[in-house]
């Protein structure tokens, strides 16, 4: 996992490198001061030898200068060393998404790759500055502290060996116990802000079913057990900063001690006790501060893990080896597929399918919730590869085409549809970056989408919020059918893209689709007969498998599904439908989607 | 209506996230904040934090000890001996001794602090969420509306967070601070005055220094704020609509895009972080730079032995100046910290202040029998129920039965009081009767059934309930004897039994398969992994929409009220199904009062009675066949005719 992400560090190798070289300079310069500082109390100070303390005053000058400088030079390094690999990694991801087919997208929901891109990335990005920074830091300056102790004396400096390695074990040791109580504490964390989420949105559910009590009383019980978790992990975490201060005063104590002795045997300086006891404060704070590292670095792992799975994410489908660049014609056949959302998952989604669809034919589909309508059609543009059987468009496997080619000739309007933030023009000429407005007045007439653009004040150049927020369902499914239509395909998908129209709006866009686009084959989905009774034949999905195909007529004669749904439905265009509704809206000059 | 959207909050554990940018947000009155903050914590925690603070005192006064015990060993230990011919130890064994024993204390203190610090921090903490959730639970829902889920969300997190940093961090290093600069300043004044105001130049110099420093990275910290708010959306807007973008192979475009703005976030964040960096090796030089002067200055007087001032001296001097630099820092970031702390404290108490659902009513729902014809309150459940309703005037109490008449009398509406969405509203519904109403987009539909269960005040009429005003009723017991099942399914993170009996807790396995068989639900239910036992997750993520519509719809039949809203319940339902669906839902609608709000003809064409609803009136009313003879606004919707929306 390591070696993926710091494959990522890239055009930040420089900055990378030099961090660590001046933290190593600056640490340097820190261990030599108190080194000086010590020459001076006894050859300056002893001996009353004024210009020799000053002499390493200024020594000990040009050393915090070079101290400052290599520290600065550090920081810059590493800013730009942590904040680069950051922007190497979100792009690494995005790209990655990028190949993602449907398959992989499922298996990651849109919050998950939303943190792993945000939050991940950041935790991922503080800990590599912690790392270039403390991790060499700190380590190098103990192991300086503790040569010049050593370099002094010794038999003194032993002691902090000693020290150092009990201090560490007891360390360890607690962070073995505290780690594993936090890892824990922190999901049960992330899961009662979830809790508390799901409370948030579903307000009114909670209030209709009176039910605040009750939810009340599961929070506490939940915000109770983490009280208790984190008790625990933070309980044996208060015995760090008594170890240390316990390690630190017998240092001192056991140092005075022996110092003393020594200095009466004229082993040792005043001034080398001095330097002596400042190292102590100097290795023990660096012990520390390792511990502080690890604990983030731990921390950051879950981070990492979480970025390598997009990272090591396959794309569930790719292009073959010499792609076919040119789709005939738009005729789509159905060989005996059978398709598994999950090959392990016993019955499948679709059961050995046989169709044959003619190009420029017009064809309804029909099913209840589940029986696959959805998925079928997903087969068409390749959204997903088939498990058994083969998909053929304009007589060839679908497999065989370059995906960028089949997509742009077989247009889906999926049912989850999205808008993006940005003018309407931008929004249209996803579907053809080099479409002309003439082409997009065009699409929005054939869509029944120019009425109400005209009507907005900036027209075509109005702006869409995020998430479409600020367009009507009905306008919004007619402006991605519109979407669609740019992209002049030779297949044409309408995966439940005008549950939201009214139904004489649904009416009139099939009309102009038969008179404006006859060669275009089109796949229907629909819930309302209305939208699919003329078409040129209706396949009856249920449960995956074809029950009927027909048209209307024969359908209604021979078919008991068909039949039901369409008495469900008497009158044929008996549809409340909100925005059926909103119809009347326009009439009145009023803005449909202005809720 | 409001806006539902929710914000989606990448929640992290407490300490994970980093705090950034700084010269924190303004607010008003920070004293009265954190008075406010340290009276919660004081509320059950006094005596803890009381302790705490005195422990505190005493691990710095140790450690203050300590240093001073350097100046000691050279001077009156270590020097004396030298002129020993036979060195005599005792002295400095019993001066370490005295020394241990003040090393002990500070090191009990540190512990028992520590400690005790865990419980006030983390009992504060569930406290505050407790409080927290308990107070928001009880908020009214015009709370939801005005708030977005995005911005409550983060008080839970982040806010909370803030405070915990600073009851537990914050506090305790500041005091713990400001007690060392004190004692270490006595100290430094009582070995030397000179030397002790060149200190406090330098202390200044470096004060100054970090100002300007934090004053360039603040202004980058903001920058990268921005950028990094520009991003998220970015990439939240992407990820939802991810299948899109892969429709239009639009991935090239998209990943150019994303490069532009994460290069914008790099510039602004390596900026800031430059910045940030500097701060540490800066105040380290110049500690350093102090350290030197104060030697170089220390020694000419040691030398000169001015004022009796000695070499051991100096060299306690000079611990003392590098552990004064130390806490001086720490001030200036733990206020940083603090700063920010109150600003989410306030939002915190905010949230605390935020007026409660007020309930003035007093008419309960109880169970009910027949004695002598005459309704008395039971203890059992009956199956009867009864408004007890007594008179304020008198103290009388009068039962009168629960049957679901509903009448609206001249009803006016408005979220805000300057504008008003529904108009005198009048109508009445009998018991048992089905009423539906249809209109468009706005039309005031859904407001009107969120009035009978009281989410929202009238401004203006009456809303009667079996001739009892609302007013009048106990929230809690009017909502119970309504169902509701609301347009937007919303399930919980729990097992599909438990989502059921989320409508009536006290229900057996076998009321909540009966439930479930009525709203057809029980087929797939079975074919889950788990079946009854599956846990769903993410308000129901892994299930479809019409199979969530119709888990609401069981869970509004387990609850068995004797009146229904259904607010589009089953719009999402495909007409097969929500054919069979219909059948449950007429046998439940048997016998009770039913509100719907229709999308669908089977739905509108067997009410008893239909509302037309546009821009918060009611135009048309009437049976089905009435209203296609009216040849009204119905009768256009129901042919089709109705011409484009705009």
């Amino acid at each position: 996992m390591v070696k993926k992400l710091l494959s990522q560090v890239k055009q930040y190798k420089t900055a990378s490198l030099m961090t660590p070289v001046f933290m190593v300079l600056e640490v340097l310069m820190e261990t030599l001061i108190p080194y000086l500082m010590a020459s001076m109390i006894d050859k300056g100070i002893e001996n009353g030898d004024l210009p020799y303390i000053f002499k390493i005053g200024g020594m000990m000058l040009v050393l915090a200068a070079i101290g400052l400088w290599a520290g600065i030079m550090g920081g810059k390094y590493g800013a730009k060393a942590s904040t680069g690999f950051g922007k190497n990694l979100r792009e690494a991801m995005y790209r990655n998404i990028q190949t993602f087919s449907f398959s992989n997208i499922d298996k990651f929901s849109t919050a998950g790759l939303v943190t792993r891109l945000t939050t991940d990335v950041t935790n991922i990005q503080n800990a590599y500055q912690m790392i270039l920074r403390m991790c060499v830091r700190a380590p190098i300056s103990l192991i300086c502290a503790m040569g010049m102790a050593f370099f002094i004396n010794a038999r003194v400096a032993s002691i902090y060996l000693v020290a150092v390695v009990l201090l560490a074990g007891c360390m360890a040791l607690i962070m073995r116990f505290t780690m594993k109580y936090f890892t824990q504490v922190f999901e049960k964390y992330d899961e009662l802000n979830a809790s508390v989420q799901e409370n948030v949105t579903a307000q009114r559910v909670v209030k209709a079913f009176v039910r605040e009590d009750y939810e009340i009383d599961k929070f506490h019980k939940a915000s109770g057990n983490i009280y208790k978790m984190f008790v625990k992990a933070e309980g044996i975490m208060a015995f760090v900063a008594p170890l240390m201060q316990f390690t630190v005063y017998s240092c001192i104590l056991l140092i005075s001690w022996v110092g003393a002795k020594m200095i009466v045997g004229s082993e040792l300086t005043t001034g080398e006790l001095t330097s002596l006891l400042s190292y102590c404060m100097n290795i023990l704070m660096n012990l520390m501060m390792l511990s502080i590292v690890f604990v983030m670095i731990t921390m950051s792992f879950a981070s990492g893990r979480r970025i390598c799975e997009v990272l090591d994410e396959e794309p569930g489908l790719k292009n073959p080896e010499e792609p076919l660049t040119e789709v005939k014609d738009g005729s789509i056949r159905f060989e005996n597929v059978t398709f598994r959302y999950n090959v392990n998952s016993e019955s499948p989604v679709l059961d050995h399918i046989n169709l044959d669809i003619k190009a420029g034919e017009t064809i309804g589909i029909l099913g209840g919730t589940g029986s696959s309508k959805t998925s079928l059609v997903n087969l068409i543009s390749r959204l997903y590869d088939v498990s058994e059987g083969a998909v053929y468009v304009g007589g060839v496997d679908v497999r065989k085409y370059d995906m960028e080619t089949l997509r742009n000739e077989v247009s889906v309007v999926l049912q989850k549809n999205v808008l993006f933030s940005g003018t309407i023009l931008e929004n249209l000429r996803w579907g053809d970056e080099n479409a002309t407005e003439e082409d997009c007045k065009r699409v929005c007439r054939l869509a029944c989408a120019d009425e109400f653009i005209e009507q907005m004040p900036q027209k075509y150049n109005t702006y869409i919020e995020q998430g479409g927020s600020n367009v009507s369902g009905g306008q919004k499914q007619r402006l991605c059918i519109a979407r669609a239509l740019l992209k002049k395909p030779k297949i044409l998908i309408l995966d439940d893209s005008t549950s939201a129209v009214d139904t004489a709006t649904d009416a009139k866009i099939r009309q102009a689709f038969a008179t404006e686009i006859p060669g275009t084959t089109k796949l229907i989905i629909a819930q309302r007969i209305s939208s699919i009774q003329d078409a040129d034949r209706i396949i009856v999905l249920d449960s995956g498998r074809v029950d009927a195909v027909g048209t209307h007529e024969e359908l209604l004669a021979g078919n008991m599904i068909y039949r039901e749904v369409y008495e469900a439905q008497t009158g044929g265009s008996g549809d409340f439908d909100e925005n059926g509704s909103a119809a009347s809206d326009g009439r009145n000059g009023a803005k449909g989607g202005e809720a | 209506m409001a806006q539902e959207r929710v914000a989606k909050v990448p929640s992290g554990g407490p300490g994970r996230r980093m705090a950034m940018g700084a010269g924190g947000p303004k607010i008003e009155n920070p004293g009265k904040v954190f008075a406010r903050i340290m009276g919660y914590v004081m509320k059950n925690y006094a005596v803890q934090y009381g302790i705490v603070l005195a422990c505190i005192v005493g691990s710095v006064l140790a450690n203050v000890q300590g240093t001073m015990f350097l100046k000691t060993l050279i001077d009156d230990y270590i020097k004396p001996m030298l002129t020993q011919s036979v060195p005599d130890f005792t002295p400095l064994l019993q001066a370490m001794g005295h020394v241990a024993g003040f090393y002990l204390i500070g090191i009990l203190c540190s512990f028992t602090q520590m400690r005790i610090m865990v419980y006030v921090t983390q009992g504060t903490m569930k406290n505050l969420r407790d409080d927290l959730f308990a107070h928001m639970s009880k908020l009214p829902i015009k709370y939801f509306d005005t708030h977005t889920h995005g911005d409550i969300m983060s008080v839970y997190t982040n806010d909370v967070d803030t405070l915990r940093q600073m009851i537990s961090q914050s506090i305790p290093q500041m005091f713990n601070s400001v007690i060392t600069v004190v004692s270490v300043l006595v100290s430094m004044l009582m070995l030397n005055v000179p030397l002790t105001i060149l200190t406090l130049i330098m202390v200044a110099v470096m004060l100054f220094v970090t100002k300007n420093v934090v004053g360039k990275s603040g202004k980058y910290f903001k920058v990268q704020q921005e950028a990094l708010g520009k991003i998220n959306g970015f990439i939240e807007e992407r990820m939802e609509g991810q299948k899109v973008v892969k429709v239009f192979c639009h991935e090239e475009k998209s990943i150019e895009e994303f490069c532009k703005l994460n290069e914008a976030l790099f510039d602004s964040s390596y900026n800031a972080n430059k910045f940030a960096n500097l701060m540490g090796p800066i105040n380290a030089q110049i500690g350093n730079l102090s350290y030197v002067i104060v030697a170089c200055a220390g020694s000419v007087l040691a030398v000169n032995g001015f004022g009796g001032f000695t070499l051991g001296g100096l060299v306690s001097f000079l611990t003392f100046n590098k552990s004064f630099n130390m806490p001086i820092n720490q001030v200036s970031q733990q206020l940083n910290s603090i700063v920010m702390a109150l600003a989410g404290g306030k939002r915190v108490f905010d949230l605390l202040d935020e007026e409660v659902e007020a309930d003035q009513g007093y008419v309960m729902l109880v169970n009910a029998k027949r004695e002598n014809g005459k309704l008395v309150e039971s203890k059992e459940r009956t199956g009867l129920w009864a408004w007890k309703h007594k008179h304020q005037a008198d103290g009388s109490i009068d039962y009168v039965e629960l049957k679901g008449d509903v009448v609206f009398d001249g009803v006016d509406f408005g979220y805000t009081d300057e504008k008003m969405v529904l108009h005198d509203i009048k109508m009445y519904a009998n018991a048992g009767q089905k009423i539906a109403f249809v209109g468009s987009t706005g039309a005031g539909k859904t407001t009107i059934t969120n009035l009978i269960n009281r989410f929202y005040d009238i401004q203006d009429g009456k809303i009667r309930y079996d001739g009892i005003n609302v007013n009048k009723i106990k929230k809690a017991d009017l909502r119970r004897s309504l169902g509701m099942v609301l347009q937007d399914t919303h399930l919980f993170t729990a097992t599909v039994r438990e989502n059921i009996r989320f409508g009536k807790l006290d229900a057996t396995d076998e009321e909540i398969v009966a439930a479930a068989k009525l709203a057809n639900a029980d087929g797939f239910i079975r074919q889950l992994p788990q079946g009854y036992d599956t846990v769903l997750t993410g308000d129901g993520a892994n299930l479809s929409q019409g199979q969530r519509q119709l888990l609401a719809i069981a869970r509004a039949a387990v609850a068995d009220p004797p009146v229904l809203i259904l607010d589009e319940a089953t719009s999402s339902i495909d007409t097969r199904t929500e054919k069979i669906v219909q059948d449950g839902m007429d046998k439940l609608m048997k016998g009770r009062t039913t509100f719907v709000i229709a999308h669908r003809l089977s739905t509108v064409q067997n009410s008893d009675c239909i509302m037309v609803l546009e821009q918060g009136r009611i135009i048309e009313r009437g049976t089905h066949e009435e209203l296609l003879a009216e040849k009204g606004r119905y009768y256009q919707l129901y042919t089709g005719n109705a011409i484009a929306e705009g």
